[in-house]
């Protein structure tokens, strides 16, 4: 996951499809996130690269759509509904995971431990 | 054997109390000698000529207290072999009789002779060439009127101003005696030696042969020899007063015995006189030589010396067993003393903590006993007046008064500290009536015991070792460079000095606009979706 300036970036990403649960008015995911270009990287405990300004999953409330989705804590996402998530505002992350329009959000996320998975399989050939 | 060190029984039983603290004045004064700080024992070492050891080879191992006047009477010498011991007090006093001969202060006395001659004859020139027409050819002078009564006045005040000058400057008693000459002064005495001569030179060929009537023109010579001497005063102050002021080179003095380390920033200046001001400052700056300290050390030294002890069988040698040990035999005492497993360490750590503890106990004891003993007397106020005189004490009397209920505190904390033989009884009482009369807290009259200060701090008497030698590879009035290492020796321990050059420091500036300062929060926000 690491990014160097001026490269695309490969990662090795699962997707997750979370179901939006309504709540009166509302429409809850069940976790919450931190990051964005306009935010302060250094203080994400999540991120092994401390200057990636990546949207990141802080708190996945238990039971909630997210949880049940296979979303887990820690988890950088990369895409939400095809829109790239990882040059955008901490505003602008918010704003398109709770549009009112959608039921469904499909993300891609991406973490340490699916890499290491995918290097143990490709050695194991 | 010759060279065996024998214990002198003066230590202990000679009738020298402990806590006392007596200069044999006379010997001081007639020996400049050092005063012995107390410690366990003594080493005497015993002399049959030849001698095997160096003289002053034991330097390091300090004696006993001062030298007891009767000391040929109470001493014990328990010496192996001859009848003739010297102690090494002895040695060194003879020696320094031998060096303190009546050849320096000759020297002195013929610099100042020639700088008054020198200078009564710079003075008395534009005098005499003033005169010196009038007396010789007083009818073929064509009188001056006006002008020369001005030129007149300003030589007598140029003069005035000279001689002010030069009493400022060169009149001033010498702080110090150095090895060789004043370089500068020399070279300045000369340049007007030289300078005056010449103006002789022109006066007598010129004026005298001639017998020139220009007066004007003899007291304009005058005034411009006048001119030029004040010139040279000036030059005089740059060379030997202002040059040396700019910090070129940091100077790092270290003391010998215990390491105590200063730094002093000084100008351009010769060896010899670096050192000069680096003794002035000695005496303020490092605290206090203390011998006892260095006891402990030298006795662990000895215990490892003592365990491993190397015999020469073959042939001859007891002469050279303490000079010289065959290379092969050394490195093999070094190299078993490094392998045997000593707890020497363990000793040490528990030896300091148990230290430290003491003397923390009998500070704790001293303070309190002190702060007691000041509330026990107080000023007098105005309305007491009318109390009988046998109340009223001057403080030396109040001193007196009050000493006893912490005399014993007092002495017991300076016994743990070794600093016992710095303060004699007198000096203590002394320093209390000194507290009182200046209305100082019991806390300032402790500070100058709990703390060791400089050796300025105590009497003139302990001000020891006014007789320093400096020991230098390069020429002594040669210039201070970078990297210099000159020594200052005296009996008791030396100064190493080391030079090093300032850097040249090179300055950028940078601008910052006032309406730059701008700061903005470091955002770290978390939303649930």
């Amino acid at each position: 996951m690491s990014f160097i300036p001026g490269h695309p970036v490969t990662a090795v990403v699962q997707r997750i499809e979370i179901h939006k649960l309504r709540d009166g008015d509302n429409l809850i995911l069940g976790f919450s996130i931190g990051g964005g270009i306009d935010q302060d990287p250094g203080q994400n405990p999540f991120s092994e690269d401390k200057t990636d300004k990546g949207i990141y999953v802080t708190r996945v409330s238990k039971g909630g759509p997210a949880e049940v989705a296979g979303l887990r804590m820690g988890d950088k996402i990369m895409q939400v509904n095809g829109w790239d998530m990882t040059m955008v505002t901490h505003d602008q992350a918010r704003k398109k995971l709770t549009k009112k329009n959608e039921d469904v959000v499909r993300l891609l996320v991406t973490r340490k431990s699916l890499e290491t998975v995918v290097r143990q399989s490709m050695m194991q050939h | 054997m010759d060279t065996e060190s024998t214990y002198s029984g003066y230590s202990y039983y000679s009738g020298r109390s402990r806590g006392s603290h007596r200069h044999g004045e006379r010997s001081r004064d007639r020996h400049k000698s050092r005063i012995k700080e107390s410690s366990r024992s003594e080493k005497s070492v015993t002399i049959n000529a030849p001698p095997a050891e160096p003289l002053l080879g034991d330097q390091s191992v300090r004696g006993e207290e001062v030298q007891d006047d009767n000391w040929g009477e109470t001493t014990t010498a328990v010496t192996g072999t001859s009848e003739h011991s010297l102690s090494q007090e002895d040695i060194v006093r003879i020696s320094k009789d031998l060096d303190d001969s009546v050849g320096l202060d000759c020297k002195r006395y013929l610099n100042v002779a020639l700088s008054v001659i020198l200078g009564l004859v710079v003075f008395l020139t534009p005098l005499a060439f003033l005169i010196l027409p009038h007396l010789l050819w007083p009818d073929r002078l064509r009188a001056c009127g006006t002008a020369c009564e001005g030129l007149y006045i300003s030589v007598a005040f140029k003069l005035l101003i000279l001689l002010l000058a030069v009493w400022a400057l060169f009149f001033r008693p010498p702080r110090a005696g150095l090895p060789r000459i004043f370089v500068f002064r020399a070279l300045l005495a000369t340049l007007v030696l030289l300078f005056v001569l010449s103006y002789w030179l022109f006066y007598g060929v010129r004026i005298l042969d001639s017998q020139d009537e220009d007066y004007q023109g003899i007291v304009q010579y005058a005034v411009s020899l006048v001119d030029a001497l004040l010139f040279i005063h000036y030059l005089a102050i740059v060379l030997l007063e202002l040059r040396q002021l700019q910090p070129f080179f940091s100077l790092c003095v270290t003391r010998s015995t215990d390491g105590a380390t200063q730094h002093y920033n000084l100008g351009q200046l010769s060896i010899q006189r670096a050192a000069v001001v680096i003794l002035e400052n000695y005496y303020k700056d490092f605290p206090v030589h203390n011998p006892a300290m260095l006891t402990a050390s030298k006795s662990r030294a000895a215990k490892h010396l003592a365990g491993l002890k190397v015999y020469n069988v073959d042939g001859p040698g007891g002469n050279n067993a303490a000079a010289g040990i065959a290379q092969s035999q050394s490195r093999a005492m070094i190299a078993a003393a490094a392998r045997r497993r000593d707890s020497s360490h363990n000793d040490l750590y528990y030896e300091e903590a148990e230290h430290e503890r003491r003397v923390r106990k009998r500070k704790a004891r001293l303070v309190v006993a002190v702060e007691e003993a000041f509330t026990h007397i107080r000023r007098m106020q105005e309305e007491e007046k009318k109390k009988a005189p046998g109340d009223v004490m001057d403080p030396r009397e109040a001193a007196q008064a009050i000493f006893p209920s912490m005399a014993r505190a007092l002495q017991k904390y300076l016994r743990t500290t070794r600093q016992q033989h710095l303060h004699s009884m007198e000096s203590i009482q002394q320093h209390l009536a000194f507290c009182i009369t200046n209305n100082m807290t019991p806390k300032a009259f402790l500070e100058s015991y709990l703390t060791t200060g400089p050796t300025l701090q105590y009497g003139k008497d302990r001000w020891l070792a006014r007789q320093w030698t400096l020991i230098s590879e390069a020429s002594v009035t040669s210039g201070l460079k970078d990297g210099t290492i000159f020594l200052l020796k005296c009996i008791d321990f030396s100064l190493v000095v080391t030079t090093k050059k300032i850097p040249y420091i090179k300055l950028d500036e940078e601008f910052i606009d006032p309406k730059s300062h701008k700061f903005v929060l470091r955002l770290q926000s978390e939303t649930s979706v």
